[in-house]
């Protein structure tokens, strides 16, 4: 196990509450260099939010949020518009927080595929060209830490594949760690080393085989999220109720 | 030179019109076209005020233009209203108040229709003074903090992740703003300085293709505005500011025409190259 400062981010307990509710709260979770943790949830599960905590986005409104100090980050964001207003090209916006020579965003365009896009306006890529252009831009920066919210939106399947292939191959290339936001564990199961599972607070974590096959995971995700996989019983420690408040059960706690 | 009114008026415009081209591209990208229209809104109100306490004119505006500019920054964060309405509020608050203030100070004669529209023919040398070293000022910062303020601009919480520092390129981009409209309300009055911020950058974006560009395109056809529409106050004695509008107008409306027969030409300039780079192909026997 690596000791907590070594980690390039770690949360303790931290939480966001907005107008006396709280979006996500006790959420306990690091990232190790050369690590990619996801993190899993249903819609407004509060994976996001964690990530902006995370990154510094957001403040946490209780709990411990610590980066490493000068932790160059990367970020592909869940949403970004780039309206008509603004004359943007794709080398132009691969440059928008950092420096970089011709040739630096040539290798991060061909990285990612999309070499022939260098001066296309942005708000002329389709949804796929549009995620491949955000992820080389994050690459471009060499990040220690690389943290990407739902990069394969807009992307048909084996797209996606192709692109958690190469999320893959960007962290052993530049050995950072990478937090991935994604709603579908299957497909980034072979890619992933951790899974977080979210729904306002951690619900279980561990490996992806761990986690797919818990009952807390099922109970989110429905049973054929879990399907074709060898059964595994798994005894939980709470209820989600359909308020949003979580009724604790007297089994024993998780500990995939 | 600077003695003759004409003279002094064009210069004096296309100081303003410099600046106020780059700013307008942040305007329209942001989508603060309102928010620049309540912060002139409320210059009246440091007119009253400087006459009040009898202090600069441009200083006076340019601090309360601040202060608006902070309060609603603040608003935003607690009021339940929305910004729009939030904006509505202040603009014509300010205006309301102002002109109250106006009418109460009865020892001073006030040309109101010099500050709601501009008197850009009564510009002093001291006024291009301000506009000029006001503008070069603002210029500068505007370049020194173009990188995070454009990043912010795009996406604020990429900005903040990848510490750009957003937040302060933002405080700073309003204080500009503040500083444009209180140096450029001599030249078209507190109701128009928006469409000098914006019309100039709209027209631009047509033509551009990086956000630079469009950020001196934007001050080129501000400057262009500036030189026709004072042309034509001159011969047809229309009110200098209004015209200077008028002009802005008409270089968007023919920079969002059709061009006639682009298609044709831009094909025909590929057919036209390609005999050229054959010819060394040839054979010359």
């Amino acid at each position: 196990m690596v000791r907590d400062r070594d980690m390039l981010i770690s949360l303790e307990n931290a939480g966001i509450q907005r107008s006396e509710r709280w979006l996500v709260r006790g959420v306990s979770m690091s990232v190790a260099p050369g690590e990619i943790v996801t993190l899993i949830g249903p819609n407004g599960s509060g994976k996001s939010t964690t990530a902006k905590m995370a990154l510094g986005v957001l403040e946490a409104d209780e709990g411990k949020v610590q980066r490493k100090p000068d932790l160059r980050v990367g970020y592909v964001p869940q949403k970004l518009d780039v309206n008509w207003t603004l004359p943007l090209s794709v080398s132009r916006f691969l440059r928008l927080t950092n420096r970089a020579s011709g040739s630096q965003i040539k290798a991060a365009l061909s990285a990612t595929e999309t070499g022939h896009l260098a001066t296309a306006q942005m708000s002329s890529l389709s949804g796929g060209e549009f995620q491949r252009v955000l992820l080389a831009r994050a690459i471009l920066r060499s990040p220690d830490l690389l943290v990407l919210d739902e990069p394969v939106q807009g992307v048909d399947f084996n797209g996606e594949i192709a692109l958690y292939k190469l999320i893959e191959d960007i962290r052993s290339r530049l050995d950072c760690g990478v937090l991935l936001i994604s709603h579908d564990l299957h497909v980034v199961m072979s890619t992933t080393d951790r899974v977080i599972c979210l729904n306002g607070h951690v619900c279980c974590s561990g490996t992806p085989a761990n986690v797919a096959l818990s009952d807390e995971f099922r109970s989110l995700f429905g049973e054929h999220a879990a399907s074709g996989l060898a059964l595994y019983e798994h005894r939980h420690d709470h209820e989600h109720l359909p308020d949003g408040r979580i009724r604790n059960g007297s089994e024993a706690g998780i500990d995939a | 030179m600077l003695d003759d009114f004409f003279t002094r008026a064009v210069i004096g415009g296309i100081g303003v019109a410099l600046v106020a081209g780059p700013l307008g591209c942040f305007i329209i990208w942001r989508r603060l076209a309102y928010f620049g229209d309540t912060l002139s809104h409320s210059a009246l109100l440091g007119v009253a005020l400087a006459l009040l306490f009898e202090v600069n004119i441009t200083f006076a505006v340019f601090g309360i233009s601040v202060i608006v500019s902070l309060l609603l920054m603040l608003l935003q964060r607690r009021a339940s209203l929305s910004s729009d309405a939030l904006l509505g509020l202040l603009a014509h608050s300010a205006l309301a108040v102002g002109l109250v203030v106006l009418a109460f100070m009865s020892w001073v004669r006030v040309d109101l229709m010099g500050f709601l529209f501009g008197d850009i023919l009564a510009v002093t040398p001291f006024d291009l003074a301000i506009i000029w070293g006001g503008g070069v000022a603002v210029l500068a910062v505007l370049v020194r903090i173009w990188q995070p303020l454009f990043a912010a601009t795009v996406n604020y919480e990429l900005a903040t992740a990848e510490g750009a520092q957003p937040d302060l390129a933002n405080i700073v981009f309003m204080i500009l703003m503040a500083a444009v409209i209180a140096v450029s309300m001599k030249i078209v009055g507190v109701l128009l300085i928006t469409a000098l911020l914006i019309i100039p950058a709209a027209t631009a974006r047509r033509f551009s293709t990086s956000p630079e560009q469009m950020a001196v395109i934007a001050a080129i056809v501000g400057v262009g505005s500036v030189w026709l529409g004072l042309l034509g106050s001159l011969e047809w004695d229309t009110p200098a500011g209004p015209s200077i509008v008028v002009a802005a107008l008409g270089c968007f409306v023919i920079s969002v025409l059709p061009v006639p027969g682009g298609g044709r030409r831009a094909r025909a300039g590929v057919s036209a190259s390609a005999p050229s780079t054959a010819a060394p192909d040839r054979d010359p026997t």
